[in-house]
């Protein structure tokens, strides 16, 4: 089962503006599409081949919301609602262009160690076994943030398989709760958890090689 | 499954919980083991800043554009037909 109850708060927050899209107020259609559109591309993104698919797939998913908006029945949030078009859409057009690969295929590394384990102490170690080989460095904000560890940290994310890419984007990019990916995703809170890890762990070894080169 | 004392958590399993850390879902029990375990192992406390650190860096990417003019009036278009205008 996908998440469970709603969110009663997104879902309240959202009910003027669901009644505002039906009236066919345009200022707050607007203010959606500023809110959501440069998201929904990126979303997009990471399931088809190029900038203009995914722009594409965007407007069909605008004209599905606009058709669907008087039937939408507020189950899950609106924006959640409004990815999940997108990604059926997005992996509609995936196959089409023959770009898809079976997700299985992409994510079954489960066995994938969130750090290498050889920046640990061997098991045959007599005392601390497991533990840090040598402690991780400390990364400094100002690196992190600077423009360039961040155009690493999107390529990073870019280059992760499309689970946990769409996973990782919604979360941590965009900021949502696990809830609200589940809805978006169709995702059970474990496997979203498990792609979300993975995701992050990836690029976190994608930052500490980035910083470690910048201060050896 | 108990035990009166708990065997202490090590760093390379420690690293796999940190997103149910973060998340607020981790057991209670294993959740108290998580918090023992950074009260001394200041690599594991490193280790969470950097993940926290990452989250941050994360939602830099993620500030709304606008799209492009066009775009936007395509969308208007669009809107206006579909509420009969």
């Amino acid at each position: 089962m996908p998440a469970g109850a709603p969110d009663l708060q997104a879902l309240v927050q959202d009910s003027p503006l669901v009644e505002a899209l039906r009236a066919g107020d345009e200022r707050a259609f607007l203010g959606l599409v500023g809110q959501l559109h440069g998201a929904m591309v990126r979303f997009a993104r990471g399931f088809v081949s190029s900038d203009a698919a995914a722009e594409d797939v965007v407007q069909d998913a605008w004209a599905a919301v606009l058709e669907g908006i008087d039937r939408f029945e507020g189950r899950s949030a609106l924006r959640s609602w409004i990815f999940g078009i997108v990604a059926n859409l997005a992996r509609t057009r995936a196959t089409r262009d023959a770009r898809s690969v079976p997700l299985s295929a992409l994510e079954a590394d489960d066995a994938e160690p969130a750090v290498d384990p050889s920046e640990f102490l061997p098991p045959s170690h007599p005392r601390w076994a497991g533990h840090w080989a040598s402690y991780p460095e400390a990364w400094p904000e100002s690196q992190l943030l600077a423009r360039e560890t961040l155009a690493r940290i999107r390529d990073a994310i870019e280059r992760l398989p499309p689970a946990q890419r769409s996973v990782l984007q919604l979360r941590d990019v965009e900021g949502w709760s696990s809830q609200e990916v589940c809805e978006a995703l169709s995702l059970s809170e474990i496997n979203q958890r498990v792609l979300l890890h993975r995701a992050r762990s990836r690029v976190r070894r994608e930052i500490a090689r980035h910083v470690q080169r910048r201060n050896p | 499954m108990s035990r009166a004392l708990p065997a202490d958590l090590v760093c390379i399993v420690a690293v796999e919980r940190v997103t149910e850390y973060l998340d607020d879902v981790l057991p209670l029990r294993e959740r108290t083991e998580f918090e023992e375990h950074l009260v001394t192992c200041p690599g594991c406390v490193i280790y969470l800043r950097q993940v926290r650190a990452q989250i941050a860096a994360s939602a830099e990417l993620g500030r709304p554009r606008p799209p492009p003019e066009e775009v936007t009036q395509k969308l208007l278009d669009m809107f206006r037909a579909s509420r009969g205008g």
